[in-house]
């Protein structure tokens, strides 16, 4: 058993293909045969690999030797590569016409995560500027929030909040994307870019549009990849010495 | 060959990350700014470029098509890979934060998108 669990560690990332296959097998046979293709294949999968995440540790699954390989095929070299290859589906033309709005949307999503977190927590006893900045950081996705955090010297506790706040927003908004998709009139470029950009959540947006349509996933994730740049930008930065100013 | 489609990615993916890093440099900052935005953008660019030219072969093209069909796999083992304990136990904030701010920008997006198809179809009539 332990040489068996050594093969395993050793070849994580091979390891990591086969539990992976299987998860996808598993959650799309579900999806077509338990809920009539109702709940997308992909929402299930995340949500799957979320619940096995929970059994896990600091690093989810990856966290037990023979899992180890999950963190490789998960981690951020191989997700932001895959992410960039479902840019060959985007016309340039496309985004040209989203120019103005698209940026707009990315400033205005950042905004209104950062004040509506950030005000939240002051109502939750969060009452300092550094977790209020912080927390309304995490708002926008997991990654603006300990970055922030971090720049502007606030506890680890609250950059362990805003981590987990970003966790939560990226599943609500990969399991809610398909079933609000059509109400909130997402089937084209140009609102799959106004939805990348005010939701942000890169593997958020790029999940749940996946789910909804593969061909939108480029758009949403093109503006989603730079509402994080966005808001690493302003959160500790502008956003923050506006809330200084405003809680002093 | 398809090693040719994974080699263009590869090269779209680097710059835009040094050009992120670059970013993140000039404003004192740890992280990467937009250096995966940066690359989708370039591979678009570089896309429509060999399009145009017509040298982008349907078999280089499948080296990274067959990236972008493993997207969701990847992004199932992040997510089996995310610390979900400290997530739920990080307290109500943490919930009433996520779920309220996620859910008030959901709301903005319907009318960021009427706003957005208004300003085109002036655009349009011009």
């Amino acid at each position: 058993m332990n040489d068996f669990i050594k093969i395993l560690d050793k070849n994580g990332l091979v390891f990591a293909f086969l539990v992976v296959g299987v998860i996808m097998y598993v959650s799309y046979f579900v999806s077509r045969k338990v809920t009539n293709s109702k709940i997308p294949g992909a929402a299930i999968a995340i949500s799957v690999g979320l619940i096995i995440a929970y059994f896990g540790g600091e690093k989810g699954v990856a966290s037990v030797p023979a899992f180890s390989g999950m963190a490789l095929l998960g981690g951020s070299m191989l997700r932001d590569f895959s992410i960039v290859s479902t840019a060959l589906g985007a016309s340039f033309t496309e985004i040209k016409k989203t120019g103005f709005i698209g940026l707009f949307s990315l400033v205005f999503g950042t905004v209104i995560a950062f004040f509506i977190g950030g005000s939240i927590a002051y109502f939750m006893g969060y009452t300092d500027a550094k977790s209020f900045a912080t927390i309304g950081a995490g708002a926008c996705t997991f990654i603006v929030g300990p970055v922030t955090g971090a720049a502007i010297g606030a506890s680890s506790e609250v950059i362990a909040i805003s981590i987990a706040i970003g966790v939560i927003k990226s599943v609500i908004v990969t399991i809610s994307t398909p079933f609000l998709a059509k109400r909130l009139g997402i089937d084209n470029p140009q609102s799959a870019m106004i939805f990348g950009g005010i939701v942000g959540s890169t593997s958020g947006v790029s999940a749940g549009l996946a789910a909804t349509d593969v061909k939108l996933v480029p758009y949403g994730a093109l503006t989603a990849t730079f509402h994080t740049a966005m808001g690493c930008l302003i959160c500790p930065s502008i956003l923050y010495f506006i809330v200084q100013f405003i809680l002093k | 060959m398809k090693i040719y489609g994974v080699a263009i990615l590869a090269a779209c993916f680097l710059v835009g990350h040094l050009l992120g890093d670059l970013l993140g440099k000039y404003f004192n900052l740890n992280g990467n700014l937009g250096g995966v935005g940066f690359a989708m953008l370039l591979l678009i660019l570089v896309n429509d470029y060999f399009k145009k030219k017509n040298i982008l072969v349907a078999e280089t093209e499948n080296g990274i098509l067959f990236w972008s069909t493993m997207y969701i796999p990847v992004v199932v083992a992040m997510s089996a890979t995310q610390n979900v304990k400290v997530a739920l136990s990080g307290g109500l904030v943490a919930l009433f934060v996520g779920v309220f701010a996620t859910f008030a920008c959901f709301l903005f997006v319907p009318l960021v998108s009427k706003f957005a198809s208004k300003r085109g179809a002036e655009n349009n009539s011009k």
